[in-house]
């Protein structure tokens, strides 16, 4: 099969405020199958973002090249094909709404690319059910909650026709209630829909849904593998700067303080299952 | 300040409601020609009875129409005024050192006022009547015509969506930072205009920050949602004339064939 997502030996460099170089990302390699949901994580500054925004030819690779079904993105021909096959959602939830009623919202995308009225209709019925906020199509973004308004955007990827959605830290400026609203309905989508999805987060909860973990630091791919994988390499994590669920940290602890414990512990259940 | 509704647009279901937003604006264009056209009482009249006949058919109250004069009463009432103590004639009615009241000038000085009066409230029944929103897109529609002549008409609409989309969300930021500034011993209502005007520094300096900001995130987020200009755009929603609209159009073109008959037909009356 196809990946979706293929990056090869990805390098952004820029020149910051200060006149020096800085390098964003270094030398990344990554391959994201159809229907995969994959978390992104990493400290701040650790270049997540930016190799988000290099997903959809936001940016563009100083070295190294990002592939999206084949295509390339550093091929202006390829630019609208990459960005309907690849949606983004950004942390702002404000800043990312353009319309002042939800509906023409998620109109927006479809409305770019020049389809037909009515075919905008349906798609945008579709997308607004899937995200289950059909009951507010006519309201203004304004009034509705931060869960909702990112869900408002998820929609208008999905009203684009992307098969694969970027979130950039959707959840950091949430509540909890809205925090909860979006990994579900990204979970529902991706396995009702079969929409593969690429989740950038700081909160290590999230991360433990997904199929796979990343873990970026200072520009590089660390390390990746299953969650269960991952998240019971407590001391390397904590070295990154992130932090280890609970209940693998507390197992970590024991494990060093004597106690015999299966090392993959990740999950609360897992820990109070080990000591039956 | 949550509560907030821009413009003042009062909902409602009417034939007029109803109405495509282009036919709206271009009656509301022919009926202010069709004002100035009139210079004679039963003009005048003419069109007082038809403003009365367009609020009923829209539904909107009476008074709420006759307060969109209320900004420039002032104007209305300075213009009569004037007319009715400067005004020139010969038929002088009261005379006191240089001011002298005429026949000629008050009747000017009434006809006048009513124009004023009656071109605010035509204007004013078509922001009663019709949502910002729809407002943008009817303003787009008649503008795109002109395209090929340079007028930016996708551009000014799209700046329009936006500015309806985050004017609440500015005004939101802009209560926090207030606030934020109280506590931190800011003081926004003392000291002379010139003191007042300083201290809302505080104010503008955060709240642009924010804006450039807010701009820069929804460039990047227009961008990634495959925006390129007005080329090639279509929109979900269409704009389309009804059997209503031609009524309204011919209403219109009657009411400027009325004016024009009264100002220079065979004189009937």
């Amino acid at each position: 099969m196809e990946p979706v997502i293929e990056v090869q030996g990805l390098t952004h460099v820029y020149i910051d405020a200060e006149n020096t170089k800085v390098t964003a990302l270094d030398n990344i390699d990554l391959q994201i199958m159809p229907g995969e949901f994959v978390a992104v994580i990493g400290a701040n500054g650790s270049g997540k973002s930016t190799l988000a925004r290099h997903l959809n030819a936001l940016l563009l690779p100083s070295e190294g090249h990002v592939k999206i079904k084949g295509m390339d993105t550093m091929e202006e021909d390829n630019l609208w094909d990459i960005r309907q096959t690849v949606g983004m959602v950004f942390q702002n939830p404000d800043n990312q709404i353009v319309a002042a009623i939800v509906e023409e919202d998620v109109a927006f995308g479809p409305e770019n690319i020049g389809v037909l009225p009515e075919e905008i209709r349906t798609r945008v019925d579709d997308a607004l059910k899937a995200v289950d906020m059909t009951a507010y199509r006519t309201h203004a973004p304004h009034l509705l909650s931060g869960g909702q308004k990112q869900r408002i955007a998820i929609a208008g990827t999905l009203a684009l026709g992307s098969e694969c959605i970027v979130l950039d830290e959707p959840t950091a400026m949430l509540d909890p209630k809205g925090r909860k609203e979006i990994l579900s309905t990204m979970l529902r989508l991706n396995k009702e829909k079969k929409i593969t999805v690429v989740y950038i987060t700081h909160f290590m909860v999230e991360a433990m849904l997904a199929d796979r973990v990343v873990v970026m630091s200072e520009g590089k791919i660390r390390f990746q593998g299953t969650p269960r994988e991952v998240f019971s390499r407590v001391e390397e994590l904590e070295r990154l700067g992130l932090e280890a669920p609970l209940a693998a940290k507390v197992a970590f602890e024991l494990r060093k303080s004597g106690m015999k414990l299966p090392k993959e512990i990740i999950t609360n259940e897992e820990l109070a299952a080990a000591f039956g | 300040m949550l509560d907030i509704t821009l413009g003042q647009y009062y909902p409602g279901n009417s034939f007029i409601h109803r109405l495509d937003p282009r036919t709206k604006i271009l009656a509301t264009l022919l009926l202010i020609v069709a004002v100035f056209l009139a210079n004679t009482a039963v003009g005048y009249g003419a069109l007082c009875v038809m403003v009365l006949f367009i609020i009923a058919l829209s539904g909107l109250p009476f008074m709420l129409v006759l307060k969109s004069v209320k900004p420039l009463l002032f104007i209305i009432v300075l213009t009569l005024l004037l007319h009715t103590l400067l005004g020139q004639g010969e038929h002088v009615l009261y005379q006191w050192k240089f001011l002298k009241v005429t026949e000629e000038g008050v009747q000017m000085g009434v006809k006048m006022s009513m124009r004023l009066i009656l071109l605010l409230m035509i204007s004013s029944i078509l922001t009663f009547t019709t949502s910002p929103i729809v407002l943008t897109d009817g303003i787009e529609a008649l503008l795109r015509p002109f395209r090929v002549i340079g007028v930016p008409a996708h551009e000014l609409a799209m700046m329009m969506t936006i500015a309806l989309r985050f004017i609440p969300t500015l005004m939101e930021e802009t209560d926090r930072i207030i606030k934020a500034q109280t506590a931190r011993g800011a003081d926004f209502s003392s000291g002379n205009l010139l003191a007042r005007a300083k201290n809302m520094l505080p104010i503008l300096v955060p709240l642009f920050i924010s804006a450039f900001r807010r701009a820069d995130d929804l460039a990047v987020a227009m961008e990634a949602r495959c925006y390129r200009g007005g080329e090639g755009r279509t929109r979900m929603h269409q704009l389309a004339y009804h059997a209503g609209d031609a009524a309204a159009f011919v209403f219109a073109f009657a009411m400027i064939g009325l004016m024009a008959f009264l100002r220079w037909g065979p004189n009937v009356l």
